[in-house]
């Protein structure tokens, strides 16, 4: 009893990060792994242009870590993630080209000092609601909240009305569809169907270096690796585990006294906020935005990430982001007739027989292998207990 | 400028005709859908395809015969329209055999799956008829208008899509509630196992009624080219609209699929006088998903016991 | 206005039609505190539907249910079960891929907020509690394990346990016993007359020896209506009873 209850109980709080964080060791090796190629691989081996490449797959895999925890975790699919994606990404080119707009470059204008596709629109005062993008902070805060407020928007109604998991995909499809066109046919506004384009600078620092795209990826890199260890620490928490038992139990949770509507739309806004984060720094790598980057094909596409990854694994979000993306660039231009029927059966291949994506691949295949491997090296040491507890294969959520 | 009242009923006659034209090619996109997604309760995202492969059917056949038998130009629709809902039909029951069988209790998935073969069916468009819009070549007849008064011009086209709506509804329901293929289709949505072991063949019961669905959509498509030419991408036109229509109805109501269709019909006969093309959809869409707030599992939706 | 009574559950002319099948039909039925009610009846009768609406999965068409004199027929599941409601299922119903323990734990009645589960802790308080339920059910060596590799009795005394982990004043049992073997149903005959002890019970069940086992009171529901009421001996004697029922 005593044994149990220090095995189980939250009290060490070191233990009780450990846990959070990491989950196991294998937690901490998988996490290691992708720091080091994310942060020292990567880096010593490719060169800017393909650097920033990498960081511009990195982007989507902020929503692929959105939809690991909304629809791997919570059985929630959405199939409008761009829209999110679209709006962290157009509020960082907002503020961007607010700044490569000063009154100086855009001189030859008919009004000096507004954004270049408003003054082709003939649109002669900045419109009220670009305002509080001159501010970077500002803009910041919208990167952050805007998303979590359109989430909730988006979906409070549909869950408390209890709309089926596929209805539901098929709204947030036709919401990312109402994006595209409402940003289409506000050319004046948003920039329509071009988008946001030449952005320059950031605060005076110039984005297009190679200095900068370097920095940039840096950048990118830690916030994914922030945003991991933060959504391992929400999966970890009963929070996590009532998402994925109302997942699998709608009813049951419910009659356990848990709001179910409530934790849905929480999970639908945190995914919203991750994959906007992924949009903010897609823009400034990229160094424009627009709505084709986030109409229904961008955002089934986010989804296939996810899937090749490994729906339920948050580290696995990020290969397939990098998998699919490197894929697409090497093939599409290769052989784009082509590579759209490996992409069309790559959807189908995942659901008929990997429906864990890479994920499960890894968990059924290689690790058993590794611990073969593992428990030949360490039976010539000498035993240490609290390991052999570690190296049990468990279904853990630490890949 | 005055307008006369005989004028003034004139225009609105011609307006509601032309509404109703809307509202018929809202139904037909929904209907096969109907089928696959309010009674099986399955997804099929490649269902814009299926329209476009009826579409594709009916332009290459009017292409054979205007080469080939100069003769049958004036006739041959009504020879695409049935060798459309074949091959479509067949498509369908191939799809349904190889892929859809396999995930009738994975919905989402179902989802996925099927996009992936839209991707596939589009990229086989474009890589073997063709990237180029082409349009079927239409004959005279079906172009012209009928006079109903000296005012009044109601184009055939138009007269020719009601009666097809309505000749595929009364046939949906008839199949459904009178045929014996349809009454087990029903039977199996409501209780699989049950009509299993009733000794009722249910996967070749879903496998026909996927195929039907497939087949319907495709004799839509096949008229949607007197409207508009087609593409290997003409699918994305079709595919939000088709579901949203379908889920505003209610899932699994007929009936909720003609009151939404007409419901969508008007308001963006409304909204698209007012505004331009993309903003009026904006705002229909935003009022549909308004209305969906309101109206959750559909307007037409009856309480049944779980 | 219903007036207020002291039972712990008072349902007074409670209706509910699905198009236009009037699956319980003005139904009247009152539970004491501390009672343990059975409720009988042939397949069809309305009893699951009953618990459905106590428990508000399903929304009454007319009638009121009050449970210690609070109106809940407008109210939500969650809130339902917050006042002190618990119900288990017909089929076992428990999280598969979470461990015996994490099921145990996910019902504990603390921190069912989104803030709340976010900062939840397994103080030594909690898992004390825990521990306490799996020895209860039998399950206290099985706490690792996957729930999905329990055996079929194991799982609905698992579902037992989270109910007993929510400590809820009136726990409601769908066919608690079926599909276990004779020595688990026993078992669970203890198990649910200790669970009666603290708190009132009802319960759906179609094994009549069972019935007789653990009953103070049964009620026989024939299409949504109430048949008859009273102790094992006065139900089993009633002739309408035994027509509708126990006759075949």
């Amino acid at each position: 009893m005593m044994n149990n209850l220090q095995k189980y109980s939250d009290s060490s709080i070191k233990k009780f990060l450990f846990e959070r964080f990491f989950k196991n060791k294998e937690g901490v090796i998988g996490f290691a792994i992708i720091a080091v190629l994310l942060l020292v691989l990567f880096p010593t081996i490719f060169s800017t242009f393909r650097l920033n490449m990498i960081g511009k797959y990195l982007c989507y895999a902020f929503v692929s870590l959105g939809l690991v925890m909304c629809w791997g975790r919570a059985g929630i699919l959405s199939l409008g993630q761009g829209l999110f994606f679209g709006l962290g990404g157009y509020c960082m080119a907002m503020f961007l080209k607010l700044e490569a707009s000063d009154p100086e470059s855009t001189a030859i204008q008919t009004t000096p000092g507004i954004p270049d596709f408003m003054d082709w629109n003939q649109i002669t005062e900045l419109p009220a609601m670009w305002y509080p993008f001159k501010s970077l902070s500002l803009t910041i805060l919208l990167i952050l909240t805007l998303p979590a407020i359109l989430a909730y928007i988006m979906s409070v109604f549909y869950f408390k009305g209890r709309v089926t998991g596929v209805v539901f995909a098929i709204l947030t499809q036709s919401m990312v569809a109402c994006a595209w066109y409402f940003i289409v046919g506000n050319q004046g506004l948003f920039g329509g169907i071009n988008g946001i384009t030449d952005l320059k600078t950031l605060k005076g620092w110039d984005i297009r270096s190679e200095e900068a795209q370097t920095t940039l990826y840096f950048v990118c890199c830690i916030l994914l690796l922030i945003t991991i260890l933060l959504s391992r620490y929400i999966m970890s928490t009963r929070l996590g585990r009532v998402l994925v038992a109302q997942r699998d139990k709608e009813m049951r949770v419910r009659f356990s006294g848990y709001s179910i509507t409530s934790f849905k739309i929480f999970v639908f806004c945190l995914a919203g906020v991750v994959s906007s984060i992924g949009g903010a720094m897609f823009t400034l790598q990229v160094g424009f935005m627009s709505p084709n980057l986030i109409g229904i094909k961008p955002s089934i596409d986010m989804v296939i990430f996810t899937a090749v990854g490994g729906r339920e694994s948050l580290l696995g979000a990020v290969y397939g982001a990098l998998a699919v993306n490197a894929a697409k660039t090497t093939f599409s231009e290769a052989y784009p007739n082509l590579w759209t029927f490996i992409y069309g059966a790559t959807f189908i291949i995942i659901v008929l027989f990997l429906p864990k994506g890479l994920a499960g691949l890894y968990e059924n295949f290689i690790k058993p292998q590794l611990y073969k491997i593992i428990c030949k090296f360490s039976s010539k040491k000498t035993e240490d207990s609290d390991d052999s507890t570690n190296l049990k294969p468990t279904v853990t959520d630490a890949k | 400028m005055e307008y006369s009242i005989e004028e003034i009923i004139s225009i609105v006659v011609m307006q509601s005709f032309s509404g109703v034209s809307l509202m018929c090619i809202y139904a037909l996109m929904g209907l096969g859908l109907y089928i696959i997604f309010g009674q099986m309760g399955v997804i099929n995202m490649a269902h814009a395809e299926f329209l476009v492969l009826g579409s594709y059917t009916m332009c290459l056949f009017s292409q054979l015969v205007t080469e080939h038998m100069p003769f049958l130009t004036n006739y041959y629709v009504v020879l695409a329209i049935p060798l459309s809902f074949g091959i479509a039909f067949g498509v369908g029951y191939l799809v349904e055999w190889s892929l859809i069988s396999r995930l009738y209790k994975r919905p989402l998935d179902t989802l996925l799956a099927t996009w992936g073969l839209s991707l596939i069916m589009q990229q086989s468009f474009r890589t073997f008829i063709g990237a180029r819009e082409t349009s079927a070549t239409l004959p005279e007849w079906l172009l012209g208008s009928w006079s109903a008064t000296d005012t009044i011009d109601i184009p055939v086209s138009g007269l020719v899509l009601l009666g097809l709506t309505i000749l595929l509804t009364l046939g949906l329901i008839f199949y459904t509630k009178k045929t014996r293929m349809g009454l087990r289709m029903q039977a199996t949505t409501q209780n699989r196992e049950m009509t299993g072991a009733l000794g009722i063949n249910t996967k070749m019961t879903d496998r026909f009624s996927f195929a039907i669905a497939c087949g319907i959509s495709g004799i839509a498509g096949a008229f949607f080219t007197t409207m508009a030419s087609t593409s290997p991408s003409a699918g994305e036109n079709y595919i939000v609209d088709s579901f949203l229509v379908l889920v505003v109805g209610g899932l699994g109501s007929l009936a909720g699929l003609f009151v939404s269709a007409g419901f969508l019909a008007l308001l963006s006969s409304i909204l698209e006088f007012f505004m331009t093309g993309s903003i009026a959809k904006v705002i229909l869409y935003v009022i549909i998903f308004i209305t969906l707030m309101k109206f959750t599992k559909g307007i037409f939706y009856s309480k049944v016991r779980s | 206005m219903p007036s207020n009574t002291d039972f712990l559950l008072a349902i007074e002319d409670l209706t509910v039609s699905f198009d236009g099948f009037k699956a319980v039909d003005d139904l009247t039925l009152y539970v004491d505190k501390g009672e343990l009610r059975v409720i009988i009846g042939p397949n069809g009768a309305g009893k699951t539907t009953v618990l459905d609406l106590i428990s508000g999965k399903t929304k009454s068409s007319a009638g009121s249910i009050r449970y210690n004199n609070k109106e809940i027929t407008k109210m939500r599941e969650h809130e339902i079960v917050r006042l002190g409601i618990g119900r288990k299922f017909q089929t076992p119903s428990i999280y598969d891929k979470l461990t015996v323990f994490e099921n145990l734990e996910i019902s504990y009645p603390q921190g069912r907020s989104i803030n709340g589960s976010l900062g939840f802790k397994r103080t030594d308080k909690v898992v004390k509690r825990i521990l306490e339920v799996a020895e209860e059910i039998f399950l206290i060596d099985l706490l690792d394990l996957e729930a999905e590799l329990l055996s079929h009795g194991q799982k609905q005394w698992l579902e037992i346990g989270m109910l007993l982990v929510q400590d809820p004043e009136l726990v409601m049992l769908d066919e608690p016993v079926a599909g276990m073997t004779a020595k688990e149903r026993d078992e669970t005959a203890i198990l649910l007359k200790k669970m009666a002890k603290e708190r009132s019970v009802i319960i759906i069940e179609h094994d009549m020896d069972f019935v007789a086992k653990i009953a103070d009171r049964v009620t026989v529901l024939h299409l949504g209506k109430i048949l008859k009421e009273g102790t094992m001996e006065e139900v089993q004697s009633d002739p309408t009873v035994k027509e509708v029922y126990l006759g075949h």
